[in-house]
């Protein structure tokens, strides 16, 4: 405690002296900007232990599943599953899963398994909220030095329209980065980085490193892919929204230039490692079976990474003529003599900047004049009274019938029974000027059950540190109470102290007038 | 019978020639004109009498000011008689033939986030549905949009915003005891896209299920047309759509956006970017963004 209340007073007092003027290193919006970053990164990772938080209010056993391990892999699967166009798709999900849950309990029925990898996927994606997403609740200092709490709304994986009017699953940036563990960080330094490790890594032979690397460098590519779907898709809407004179162009000549390097590199790494694979199997090492199989992975995986950069290459080339058959279409078409509203630059597009309070208001006008008319039903009461008299129509979906609860009854394992808690009331009822000793209880006690003296010892006990307080509280009247004078208990059951049992009187008339006084 | 005589059209001629002999039977036609025009469906092209109808509103100056007057008297607007769009008449504003928001989307009345999801899908359809403002000041202009089209349309204009303001380094995330004060894109972009469902429809809390309601809405009203079912649904603009949305919906938005203080400046061509917050000029008229010269402006590009 000592040491948390000057860091305390640092944090309060910061605002009150930048108010003031005074040169202070105050905790301003340039130094909370990394810790709100940090902040938002950590919260991507909530969603993950809240799984196992949570697994324990499951009806069921699911204490040995690691739901974080499972939501991990998912969010892995569903990250190399996603392709250029599409996302992975839910059923295809679960199925992949499967085994890894199924290894975590062998024991289990399948169906308990299902269960599992639907629950977890379900609570990546947040079913339950409005959203489908998640809200962490953070503070900053703003510039002013008043302190905000701020909302946070992420996605961790986000269902996006499939083709053929299905739903499918993508991961969001953010599931990528906590996943990838590379947060904040540029896209193309971090390829670099994770060639030259793989590389590193694939000459010293140190192949379950490489793979990692390898999956890594993966990951990207798809981030790859997925910044030019979106340019290329805006582009098909509107031409001018992308800028195509600058930012385009460059990125699509640096794209090729990293896919052609990728390519010349990657064939080179799988070149490395089938020499590697190769020479392990003659030279015979102890671990040679293993190697093998970790280095034929890796080729695999190497594979696909060059499968991936011919299709993000084949894209690229084609990214030009849809521009220009883009731009055909939108910008040559001849040109009206009087313009219009536009509706996107003067109205969408300011209102999507502003607060959403105020933007209601614009977007609740263009609502009210914008949806025509409806007339309204006039009900007629000779319809109606027809209407209430027809009988309703068999509703065809009831849905599955609900089965029977197999109710079990609890067994009655109490220690005592009503009887021996009244005959134990009853003994300890004593008068107010005559207290007993414990050892005459127990020996009346035993005379009428042999199990009894338990009870009135426990109880005895019990009253040996009365809650005086919530007693009094309460109004009681009186009150059980148990003092040790010194006097050792001789008893051929219990050892201890042979308290004196009595009943104290509380004061309760002085008790009403003091809750009297309280309240008024 | 001289006073059904003027139903036919051989009459018209001497009608008009006396406008104060109209007949109960003309009132009769003129209001018959106006329930041809709630039923927004109907065309005159399908439908010979209404047709007839329609000729002799523009015929007749006399019937035409008694159509008016009927519409006007049961609390509506006339925007359009004409034979490719028929008799065009939208709700005025407190008339029980308005729609309103609470009896449109029940949630609307009670969360405003989903209030605002809704007009923003409606707005959204319209600016999709007219791309750029010669689209929508073009009569035979027909627009055409997907559902999935709009809610892609809408995210990448929010994803712009959300990658300028990361530019500027602004914290965007909203405070938590004043959730009305949240960027209005970044109420959008939070909003799932779609959403599995026990019953395999369209989850209705997803912007795709707010946008696909808008459109089905805009369907039963006129509007629009159902041409297809990919990418959630293809549609096509009607001649009514463009009539409402220019007479009518984007100048009450307008002038509400200028009451806020917002006063979006255009240069009268199509640029589908937001003016004055990029800092690409773009030559008027040219295909291509090329960028212009900063030292000379055209004058219709002048802003502000």
């Amino acid at each position: 405690m000592s040491q948390r209340a000057p860091n305390l007073s640092v944090v309060t007092t910061a605002p009150s002296t930048s108010r003031t003027g005074r040169p202070h290193p105050a905790p301003g919006p340039a130094a909370d900007e990394g810790l709100a970053r940090r902040l938002r990164a950590l919260a991507c990772t909530a969603p993950l232990h809240d799984l196992d938080v949570r697994k324990a209010n499951l009806a069921g056993e699911f204490g040995k599943y690691a739901m974080a391990e499972v939501a991990l892999s998912a969010i892995d699967l569903v990250t190399l599953q996603m392709d250029f166009d599409t996302g992975a798709d839910h059923e295809e999900i679960v199925a992949r899963l499967l085994p890894r849950i199924a290894a975590q309990a062998p024991g289990s029925p399948s169906a308990e398994h299902d269960r599992v990898a639907r629950w977890v996927l379900e609570n990546l994606i947040n079913v339950g909220s409005v959203d489908r997403g998640f809200r962490a609740v953070y503070g900053t200092f703003g510039p002013d030095g008043q302190y905000v709490r701020r909302d946070y709304d992420f996605k961790l994986i986000e269902e996006v329209p499939g083709p053929g009017g299905g739903v499918c699953l993508r991961t969001t940036d953010e599931a990528v980065n906590v996943l990838v563990g590379a947060l904040d960080t540029d896209v193309t330094s971090a390829q670099i980085a994770a060639e030259v490790k793989l590389e590193v890594l694939v000459n010293r032979g140190r192949l379950a490193d490489a793979q990692l690397a390898a999956e890594q460098a993966r990951y990207r590519t798809v981030q790859y892919a997925e910044t030019l779907r979106r340019t290329l898709d805006a582009t098909r809407r509107n031409v001018r929204a992308v800028d195509w004179l600058e930012t385009v162009p460059d990125m699509i000549t640096e794209a090729l230039d990293h896919v052609a390097d990728r390519y010349r590199h990657e064939n080179a790494i799988l070149t490395n490692i089938r020499r590697v694979r190769d020479d392990t199997s003659h030279q015979g090492h102890q671990d040679t079976p293993q190697h093998r199989a970790r280095a034929a992975e890796l080729v695999d995986i190497v594979k696909d990474c060059i499968r991936r950069h011919t299709q993000l290459q084949s894209r690229l080339l084609d990214a030009g003529p849809v521009f220009r058959a883009e731009q055909d279409r939108q910008a040559f078409a001849p040109p009206t003599a009087h313009s219009g509203l536009d509706l996107y630059g003067q109205l969408l597009a300011p209102l999507l900047g502003e607060p959403v309070e105020r933007a209601q208001r614009v977007t609740d006008a263009f609502f009210a004049r914008g949806t025509g008319l409806r007339t309204p039903s006039s009900v007629r009461l000779g319809d109606l009274t027809d209407l209430l008299f027809t009988p309703p129509a068999p509703r065809e979906h009831l849905g599955a019938q609900m089965p029977e609860p197999d109710l079990i009854a609890t067994p009655d394992d109490s220690r005592f029974s009503e009887e021996q808690l009244a005959a134990a009331t009853e003994l300890l009822d004593l008068p107010v000027d005559a207290p007993r000793r414990l050892s005459g209880l127990l020996a009346e006690a035993r005379r009428s059950d042999p199990e009894l003296p338990y009870l009135v010892a426990l109880m005895a006990v019990h009253a040996a540190s009365p809650p005086v307080g919530t007693a009094y509280r309460q109004g009681e009247e009186s009150l059980l109470f148990a003092v040790d004078d010194g006097t050792e208990l001789q008893d051929r059951e219990f050892g201890g102290a042979d308290l004196v049992v009595g009943t104290a009187r509380l004061a309760a008339a002085q008790m009403a007038a003091a809750r009297s006084e309280t309240q008024g | 019978m001289s006073e059904y005589g003027t139903e036919s059209p051989q009459s018209a001629g001497a009608a008009s020639a006396a406008p104060s002999a109209l007949s109960p039977a003309d009132a009769a036609d003129a209001a018959k004109l106006v329930a041809f025009g709630l039923q927004p469906k109907l065309l005159p092209a399908r439908d010979a009498e209404y047709a007839d109808i329609l000729r002799r509103y523009r015929e007749e100056p006399a019937f035409a000011r008694v159509t008016d007057a009927v519409a006007t008297g049961l609390g509506l607007i006339v925007l359009e008689v004409s034979q490719r769009a028929g008799m065009v008449v939208t709700a005025a504003e407190d008339s029980v033939f308005a729609v309103r928001m609470g009896d449109y989307a029940r949630r609307a009345s009670t969360d405003s986030t989903d209030r605002f999801l809704h007009g923003l899908a409606h707005l959204a359809v319209a600016a999709m549905a007219f791309p750029r403002p010669e689209d929508l000041a073009d009569d035979g202009y027909i627009g055409r949009i997907t559902v999935n089209g709009v809610d892609s349309f809408v995210r990448q204009a929010c994803r712009r915003l959300e990658e300028r303001s990361a530019e500027q380094g602004e914290n965007t995330d909203p405070g938590s005891d004043a959730p009305g004060l949240e960027a209005a894109w970044r109420v959008y972009a939070r909003r799932s896209a779609t959403g599995a469902t026990k019953d395999a429809r369209r989850l209705a809390g997803s912007t795709t299920g707010i946008i696909g309601k808008a459109v089905a809405f805009l369907t039963d009203s006129g509007f629009l047309q159902r041409t297809g079912d990919d990418s959630g649904g293809t549609y096509r603009t009607t001649a009514r759509y463009q009539l409402q949305v220019r007479d009518m919906a984007g100048s009450a938005a307008l002038s509400e956006l200028l009451e806020l203080g917002i006063v979006p400046v255009s240069d009268g061509t199509g640029s589908l970017l937001p003016p004055g917050v990029d800092e690409l000029e773009l030559v008027e008229g040219a295909g291509l963004p090329f960028h212009q010269d900063s030292g000379q402006a055209l004058p219709a590009q002048r802003h502000g």
